[in-house]
């Protein structure tokens, strides 16, 4: 308290206050606010990935496809995976994460409300610092031959027949970025900078956010919510955070050490000067598989969400269906090696990584049964976001079968580097990942907007979608199997690979169809839809006891949780049989928490909003900028200028006081319609719920 | 009524578009030089017969938590008049059973294929070596006995194990018949083996299967399986030199041109004559050995000739432009006219 009272509180210090407009976003900590406009990014990115994938069908809609260029080809295959992995399924899972959370535990807003600020401008930036590649950056054939005898190689990117070459002098390394290709040598201009840097950037954002959920899960649980009684989006939340806080440190080691072969001439890549290019792919996978695990718990822990509530079940085998995503969480660091089974290391590490990625198998097995068995015997309403959460556990149990197939080494050997991987990782992240997200945004619309999306175009959209995606991969397995090798442009026509190509170019179209109904039925419904009150799906869990669309202070009341699926056990009892009985005066429950909710009996206290978040973030692309043409003057004018920026930034951050002073702010507030209540500064420092950083 | 009839269509639609795709499986299957499933030596065989019996597992597995999909979504959907679902918890007796039987079920799977693994990795000490060495955009074959050097077309005896000894002389390359065996790295600075056996004389289609830069999907690469005797044969027959042009006869024009134009600061060709030949160090080797190259069915990293096409149209298209063939080849557009393009495939077509 004291510490507070000595912060200066002069005007270029005081805390930003709008709550409307462009600077009330830029300068927001609500996780509310925060998950919305990650959630808005990711799908941009989602679109702008999905077009790339349309257009590398199109080129391989016909064997020796004359659409692209080569060099086009291989830049939007690179930032397809790039796009999909990092910018789209990683935020739309933050989105899903920070909106949700600290509902999901009844809480008002995440432990450090500033820093998740920080992660998500951080990834804004990150995500426009790699995107600027499509303007800035250059990429040429290699130089290792350049000029032998007086003549030059063809040393223009892309060449050969197709348009869109333009694409061409963007990143074109691969999502995985293999050295030495993607080293200084086999890919000379910027574009594999932007990449590295891009993605160092963009891992920064995940690592703070990681840091910030486990604190919030550890610390601001509501009274009763033992971690055994947590939700179990929650749950995998957690094991996410973990997954990110342990695997994403490797990733920076290793884009660090190709920057500096890059850019300063380090040799951890090279060859010729005895580096090791395997170490690279050690370094990637190491990372890369867990991030396969990142990118899928989410979407299992939302899976575990809408199938307890559309069966009216409790989820079956809650703490196994918790240990078992732990046991894949952990089990994941320690089979890196199965995407290198091709890559020559010895047969003694060839079989230990085979049999460790055969145990996951078991965890992933477990889960999938426990859903099965919340389903049996329930009494399931098909509405959309259930179709969804089926659809996942349906499509993940292909995408883990799957799997197993390359689990067995030898058959790895025929299996990887083609089609058949990449029939299996969509299957396991758009039939998983995918899936589980789509159902998500259907199932916790209402606490985004207090309305429900259109069921009849979610259906549709939900078949559709179905239909493309098993018409897109499906066949993947297939063509990999009869030899369709990966990242490829073109295909001769006497592989006889086309017909198949025709059907997966036709679903990938489908999907795109699909995609286009639930933006319609996005944007219709957050202003015409069904107004959903408090509960529209006779929930579980406690997210549903703060009103929609959730105010500012998510619960005017902190709910005291008794048990797991505390929501449900408040509207609901068991008969002699165990069968489901609602209370008698259910009804008056639901409307009494809706009503204490929406009415705080005091003015609660919230985190601030704050400049300095977006400043801090706004200096780091500056300075990587400065990093990829630190040869030129200006670029290392760009590095110092950034980190002026950046740390003002920390210094602003730091010594911000923790309040505005009091008159100013409450005016504000009395201009603002009541309901929702916004928040409400307290007169004096009270029972904090959450605390500022 | 009227929604049991939906469920019938909506069944039957599902059923017919699992029966439309399958008869296109087997359209499909005609005529594919690059198959797995159609094995044609020991290794590939033994990786076949290791992928079947997890394949049916896998099938079974599909079948039983799809099946209980449906099941469940039929059985349980909420009708009118349903009763409330009873609140079970779960069931520790089904969480050990899952466990376990799943578990038994990889440990089955695990025991031939660890077996497999060290079987397949270990080279025959009395195999043949034959060197591949992956270039940006094409396989160079050395075999280090005979001292001789080829591209794109790897002969083998039929019936014998080769083992290949890999490396790479700029970025990953991954070495791949499938008809033969599974795939390997091909390492910068490192070795890596492949064992490759095929049991009757054919050709066999392959690819280079690592992203290795502009032209990956054109690396190609053919092995041709020839009976022991031919084999010898053709060996013999590639460690000849070629015979050096003289002046008036029908190669010489093209000759001149593989001098002037500086293809010979990246193509090996041994003549007869010493002093006509260029051996080109192995460091900077950058283009196949044509001192052979009429022998060889295909080139430019085994995507030429195309179907249809003959060697001299293939050639034709490709001296004119090679980058526009392989965009990045280090193989520049000369410019060269339609004289020196004639000439020298007179010339090439002589190196038998």
């Amino acid at each position: 308290m004291t510490a507070t009272a000595e912060r200066p509180t002069t005007t270029i210090f005081r805390r930003p206050s709008s709550t409307k407009g462009l600077w009330s976003w830029i300068t927001t900590v609500d996780h509310k606010r925060i998950g919305i406009m990650y959630g808005y990014a990711a799908f941009t990115f989602f679109i702008i990935g999905g077009m790339e994938a349309l257009l590398l069908r199109i080129q391989l809609s016909q064997a020796n496809g004359e659409f692209l260029t080569a060099g086009a080809y291989n830049a939007l295959f690179t930032m397809h995976g790039t796009t999909m992995i990092f910018l789209f399924v990683m935020p739309a899972s933050s989105a899903l994460m920070n909106y949700l959370l600290p509902l999901l535990i009844g809480a008002r807003d995440v432990a450090f409300p500033r820093l998740n600020a920080l992660s998500w401008w951080i990834f804004f930036f990150g995500g426009i610092f790699l995107y600027s590649t499509f303007i800035f950056g250059t990429s040429a054939a290699p130089v290792g031959v350049d000029g032998i005898g007086g003549i030059d190689g063809n040393l223009a990117p892309g060449g050969g027949p197709g348009s869109f070459n333009f694409l061409a002098d963007s990143p074109d390394g691969g999502w995985f970025g293999y050295q030495p290709n993607a080293g200084p040598l086999y890919s000379p201009g910027t574009a594999m900078d932007y990449w590295a840097l891009g993605l160092q950037i963009i891992g920064l954002a995940s690592l703070v956010s990681s840091v910030n959920f486990l604190v919030t899960v550890l610390n601001l649980r509501a009274k009763g919510m033992r971690l055994l009684r947590m939700p179990v989006f929650a749950w995998m939340t957690t094991i996410t955070s973990f997954l990110l806080l342990f695997s994403l440190p490797i990733i920076a080691v290793a884009l660090f050490m190709v920057t500096f072969d890059r850019q300063f001439g380090s040799l951890f890549f090279a060859a010729q000067a005895g580096g090791d290019v395997i170490l690279w792919q050690h370094l990637f996978w190491l990372f890369g598989h867990p991030e396969v695990y990142i990118l899928i718990l989410p979407a299992m822990g939302i899976v575990s969400e809408i199938l307890p509530t559309f069966s009216r079940k409790p989820l079956f085998g809650y703490s196994a269906v918790v240990f078992a995503g732990a046991a894949i969480a952990f089990l994941g660091f320690g089979v890196w090696a199965h995407h290198m089974f091709a890559s020559g290391i010895t047969p003694v590490a060839q079989a230990a990584f085979g049999l460790a990625t055969m145990t996951i198998a078991i965890p992933t097995g477990i889960k999938i049964f426990n859903w099965l068995g919340t389903m049996w015997m329930g009494r399931i309403r098909l509405s959309t976001p259930m179709l969804f959460a089926i659809g996942f556990v349906a499509m993940f149990t292909i995408g883990g079968l799957s799997g197993v197939t390359h689990a067995v080494v030898p058959s790895d050997w025929q299996q990887t580097d083609t089609y058949y991987i990449v029939a299996h990782f969509h299957y396991v992240i758009f039939g998983g990942a995918v899936f589980g997200l789509f159902g998500g945004l259907y199932y916790w619309f209402p606490k985004l907007t207090g309305r429900l999306m259109n069921e009849r175009l979610g259906k549709v959209h939900f078949w559709l979608m179905l239909l493309g995606f098993n018409l897109t991969f499906g066949p993947m397995h297939w063509l990999g199997l009869q030899g369709m090798v990966r990242r490829t442009w073109k295909y001769a026509p006497e592989t006889n690979l086309e017909p198949w190509n025709v059907a997966v170019t036709i679903g990938a179209f489908i999907i795109a169809f699909s995609i286009l109904i639930f933006m319609i039925n996005w944007f219709t419904s957050r202003r015409r839809g069904e107004v959903s009150g408090l509960d529209p799906w006779d929930a579980r869990t406690i997210e549903w006891m703060s009103p929609n669309p959730s105010p500012e202070y998510n619960f005017a009341v902190p709910p005291v949780v008794t048990s797991l699926d505390h929501f449900w056990h408040l509207k609901y009892d068991e008969d002699a049989e165990g069968r489901a009985v609602r209370k008698e005066d259910g009804d008056e429950i639901v409307a009494t928490i809706d009503h204490e909710q929406l009415n705080p009996a005091s003015p609660i206290h919230l985190p601030n909003p704050s400049y300095f978040p977006f400043f801090f973030a706004l200096g780091l692309p500056l300075m990587f900028y400065g990093v990829i043409y630190h040869k030129q003057l200006w670029g290392k004018g760009l590095i110092i200028v950034g980190l002026i920026i950046a740390l003002a930034a920390v210094i602003g951050w730091a010594i911000e006081p923790l309040e505005e002073p009091h008159g100013d702010h409450d005016e504000e507030q009395d201009a603002i319609p009541p309901s929702p209540p916004a928040a409400v500064l307290p007169p004096s420092e009270g029972e904090t719920e959450s605390s500022d950083d | 009524m009227v929604r049991s009839r939906h469920r019938l269509i909506r069944l039957g639609v599902l059923i017919g578009a699992v029966l439309v795709l399958g008869a296109c499986s087997l359209i499909g299957s005609e005529d594919q030089p690059l198959t797995t499933f159609e094995p044609a030596g020991p290794f590939a065989e033994q990786i076949d017969n290791l992928f079947w019996p997890v394949f049916w597992i896998a099938v079974a597995v599909f079948i039983l938590v799809q099946g209980a999909i449906l099941v469940a979504v039929f059985m349980f959907r909420d009708r009118d008049g349903s009763k409330e679902a009873k609140q079970l918890h779960g069931s520790p007796k089904l969480e050990i059973a899952w466990t376990i039987v799943p578990a038994l079920i990889l440990a089955g799977i695990a025991v031939p294929t660890t077996a497999a693994v060290f079987e397949l990795t270990e080279c025959d000490p009395d195999a043949i070596e034959i060197q591949v060495i992956g270039h940006q955009w094409w396989f160079e074959y050395h075999y280090p006995e005979a001292e001789i050097d080829t591209a794109n077309i790897m002969v083998i005896p039929a019936g014998q194990e080769v083992c290949a000894v890999m490396t790479s002389d700029d970025v990953l390359h991954n070495f791949w018949i499938p008809a033969l065996n599974g795939k390997r790295y091909l390492v910068p600075g490192q070795t890596t083996l492949l064992r490759l056996q095929a049991d009757e004389p054919g050709e066999y289609w392959g690819h280079c299967a690592e992203f290795c830069g502009l032209s990956h999907s054109l690396m190609r690469a053919r092995v041709q399986a020839v009976e022991p005797a031919e084999y010898e044969a053709w060996l013999a027959e590639q460690q000849t030199a070629a015979a050096t042009p003289v002046e008036g006869t029908d190669g010489y024009e093209g000759f001149e041109v593989f001098g002037a134009k500086g293809c010979i600061q990246c193509h090996t060709v041994r003549f007869e004559d010493d002093s006509a030949s260029n051996i080109i160090e192995r460091a900077s080797f950058n283009g196949p050995d044509l001192t052979h190259f009429a022998s060889r069915n295909v080139f430019a990293g085994a995507i030429l000739p195309e179907e249809g096409q003959s060697r001299d149209e293939a050639l034709k298209d490709w001296l004119a432009d090679p980058p526009y063939i392989k965009p990045g080849s280090f193989m520049p557009d000369l410019a060269l006219t339609e004289a020196e393009i004639d000439a020298l495939i007179v010339w090439l077509d002589s190196m038998e």
